[in-house]
């Protein structure tokens, strides 16, 4: 069985080949994908050794102890931890050879296209339309659709090069069976991405319009109607990344109001030392919950109890940041900077406390609102039956919009 | 049964820090086959109906129970090393031994004998009492109110200086020897609301005098008072010592060490088996929603009730990782251990009360009746959640642990 050991002395070969410093940052990822070192839980050929996932980090501090370059991952979080998972699963083996590699070299960004203006909890019923066409994208005779319809909540679609997207082909069957799942080109003709102001000031997110968009046959992802079984994997990895990440003990946001706590006794009243304890432990018990989930982890499909962990991740960072306004009392009515911007990702940490209180009211709402994740646990974890619906077995183009 | 040989690969050498720096918090093999066999026990001897019916008799503790569990599976000697007769398995599985009689509010004194008891004489190192321990063939108490919080100044070597240190203060007192013999001890004094007496053949009891020390005494000796108690599934018993003959155990700081020690590890065990008590009390809950039917449906259907109990069962999820650190750390004896304790303690208090409470809400009228075990879950997690610190007790004294000081220090 292979060991971290073992790994670390593949790592020790890979470099005797290669000087990180000396090589091309492009051409050393490249490499180190093909030499399975990239992510050991995937299969052999798309750049792993079909290993347990915790062996990766062994790998990573041999990297970064040589000076290696990294694949920069905090650019390409929706590429890493969601694309790639929904690709291995459920592409072909063509696909997954195209596009894994310089998914995980950075060279690909990646987006989704999933929430409409229409389709927000309710994304089953999304309208945007992908119509079959004889000929599409130059690649003569092959098969092919064009995409019309409008994605917003999109971050990172100013950067991406390719985008999951999810789009109805069939409108005369119940809106979970007229579904198909695709990579879209994000540099094809017809799509037009605008950026989406937020309450904080900056825009994080696009509006992505797209107009008789062509996609190829080779780049639908499952089969035509299953795509909303593929988007719930997605989505189960969304949560998973969101409220997964292995963090230190005050590793959070609450580092960050335990920090301002001590720094600032004359602040200090009862009852906020009652509330800072109660977030802290809370912080604490959720990040041992986390550690738990990752452990009962296997490298396959996460389950729905990722739900759970991103629904204490999105009270807590709310919780933690409003106590933390609070606390920066005459400070906390002043606002650093309300210019837009088009940040990369959300960085809570650079900014100050009535930044995070403001961006954590999102943390409830995106990646699935805290309500829709409440229904999954009744129903997929707890079993409880489903609330009674109207559109049941309604055709989606009789449902009342 | 089997978990002498089995607990060496759970026990502390084997509970290497996983990845990121966090022990393992999953269940182990052992550990697994340990709750087969007390859940099969408890699901034959000790239903619901039992337990309660046994609440209104003068035998609240079943003893009988509590000897096939002690001696025939070996849960009495779970913590107690092999050569003194026990399992030498570790808190790990005792965790599990006490989620399970969480969830069965079973009327047995595995907490206050096998876990508070023999941690007291395993630091105090009484070999002889700890053997009989081990047997089942002897069962004990220590002599400190239920509601006495923990209090380990650095026991574990990892609590920082301005950490709480308030100690229950004993009660009973040394006495002249009657005789005026050279090698006898008499205890006086009164210890109130103390849990697991009512069954226990030996009190293991702190009193002060010079120096400050535990004494084993034979409960025959002792006057013990039932207590009208708000859990009769655990029965507190008032104690007086009249001038009673005992033997000592440990003295001065070792006295003291041991003690808190014994709360400690009581602590972090309460823990688990509130956590055991919640998971049942939702699992009987979400059943209920689901046969319960209102206006034509199942009132599990009504997103009012969904999503309180997902809510429930989120906590408890997080409840179960705090109470397996806590046990995991006890185990390896780990620097974080009083965190832990502190979290798990305060985490599982809050939830097994919240899931309790709602699960007589959402049974609605039938589980406000007597004849139904929600209000047998409810008192158990409320009492337990005051029992051995109560959750704002463990929250304030992560105050100091985590150097979050209160207002008015540090200026």
């Amino acid at each position: 069985m292979t060991t971290a050991g073992d790994l670390r002395d593949q790592v020790r070969a890979f470099l005797a080949t290669r000087d990180p410093a000396g090589t091309d940052r492009l051409d050393f990822l490249r490499a180190r994908f093909d030499a399975g070192l990239a992510w050991v839980h995937y299969p052999a050929g798309l750049g792993g050794q079909g290993l347990p996932r915790d062996l990766q980090p062994a790998v990573d501090a041999a990297f970064a102890a040589a000076g290696a370059p990294t694949n920069r991952p905090e650019r390409n979080g929706i590429g890493l931890g969601m694309a790639a998972p929904t690709i291995l699963a459920f592409g072909d083996e063509q696909q997954q050879r195209r596009w894994l590699r310089p998914l995980w070299t950075g060279e690909e960004i990646w987006c989704q296209l999933f929430s409409e203006p229409g389709a927000g909890s309710d994304l089953a019923g999304l309208a945007t339309r992908a119509v079959r066409k004889g000929e599409v994208g130059g690649s003569k005779g092959a098969e092919g659709w064009a995409v019309t319809g409008q994605k917003v909540w999109t971050s990172s679609a100013h950067l991406a090069s390719r985008a999951l997207l999810v789009a109805r082909t069939d409108p005369d069957v119940p809106k979970h069976q007229g579904l198909t799942y695709f990579s879209c080109d994000m540099t094809a003709p017809g799509v037009e991405v605008r950026p989406l102001r937020q309450m904080t000031g900056e825009a994080e997110f696009n509006e992505v319009f797209l107009t008789d968009v062509p996609i190829p046959d080779s780049d639908r992802i499952g089969a035509v109607g299953e795509g909303w079984k593929v988007a719930t994997a997605t989505l189960m990895n969304e949560r998973v990344s969101i409220g997964g990440g292995a963090a230190a003990r005050e590793g959070g946001m609450i580092g960050s109001a335990a920090a301002a706590w001590r720094e600032h006794p004359e602040r200090r009243t009862p009852g906020l030392h009652d509330r800072l304890l109660r977030l802290w432990a809370d912080a604490e018990v959720a990040r041992l919950a986390g550690a738990r989930l990752r452990q009962q982890l296997s490298a396959g499909q996460p389950g729905p109890e990722g739900s759970a962990a991103k629904l204490v991740f999105a009270r807590l960072n709310q919780e933690i940041s409003e106590f933390e306004v609070e606390l920066d009392g005459a400070e906390g009515l002043r606002y650093d900077d309300w210019t837009m911007r088009r940040p990369e990702g959300a960085n809570f940490y650079g900014r100050d406390a009535g930044y995070r209180y403001l961006r954590a009211r999102g943390n409830s709402i995106e990646g699935g609102t805290s309500e829709i994740l409440r229904n999954i646990i009744a129903e997929r974890v707890l079993g409880l039956p489903p609330e009674i619906r109207v559109d049941k077995g309604v055709p989606w183009k009789d449902l009342p919009r | 049964m089997s978990t002498s040989t089995d607990s060496a690969k759970t026990g502390p050498a084997a509970t290497a820090p996983a990845a990121g720096g966090l022990p393992d918090l999953l269940y182990g093999e052992a550990e697994t086959e340990l709750r087969a066999a007390v859940r099969s026990l408890l699901e034959d001897r000790c239903g619901w109906r039992e337990v309660l019916a046994r609440t209104e008799t003068d035998q609240t503790y079943d003893t009988g129970l509590w000897r096939v569990l002690a001696a025939d599976l070996g849960c009495a000697g779970l913590l107690i090393a092999e050569d003194s007769g026990g399992a030498g398995a570790s808190y790990r599985e005792a965790a599990v031994v006490a989620e399970e009689t969480g969830r069965g509010v079973a009327p047995v004194p595995f907490l206050g004998s096998a876990v508070v008891a023999t941690e007291a004489l395993l630091a105090a190192d009484d070999r002889e009492l700890l053997a009989a321990l081990a047997a089942g063939t002897t069962t004990a108490a220590l002599a400190v109110p239920f509601a006495a919080a923990p209090s380990s100044g650095g026991v574990w070597g990892g609590r920082p200086p301005g950490a709480s240190t308030v100690r229950p203060a004993p009660t009973v007192r040394l006495v002249s020897p009657a005789g005026g013999g050279s090698d006898g001890y008499w205890l006086t004094g009164t210890v109130a609301g103390v849990a697991d007496a009512l069954p226990a053949d030996v009190l293991v009891v702190p009193a002060d005098g010079v120096p400050y020390g535990l004494y084993a005494v034979s409960a025959d000796s002792v006057g013990l008072a039932p207590v009208v108690s708000l859990d009769m599934t655990r029965q507190l018993a008032d104690l007086t010592f009249e001038g009673v003959p005992a033997r000592r155990i440990a003295s001065g700081g070792a006295a003291h060490r041991a003690v808190a020690r014994a709360l400690d590890a009581g602590a972090a065990m309460l823990a688990s088996e509130q956590f055991g008590a919640a998971e049942r009390c939702l699992e009987m809950t979400v059943a209920y929603l689901k046969e319960r039917r209102q206006f034509g449906r199942q009132i599990g259907s009504f997103q009012a009730l969904k999503h309180r109990v997902a809510d429930l069962w989120v906590g408890v999820t997080q409840a179960r990782a705090a109470a397996r650190y806590a046990a995991a750390c006890l185990a390896a004896g780990a620097p974080d251990t009083p965190v832990a304790i502190a979290l798990a303690k305060a985490a599982c208090s809050d939830i097994a009360v919240r899931v309790a409470q709602e699960g007589v809400q959402l049974h609605g009228g039938i589980g406000f009746t007597w004849e139904h075990p929600a209000h047998l879950y409810l008192k158990r997690a409320k009492s337990s959640s005051i029992g051995l610190g109560t959750a704002d007790w463990h929250r304030a004294s992560l105050a100091g642990l985590a150097g979050l000081d209160p207002p008015g220090a540090g200026r």
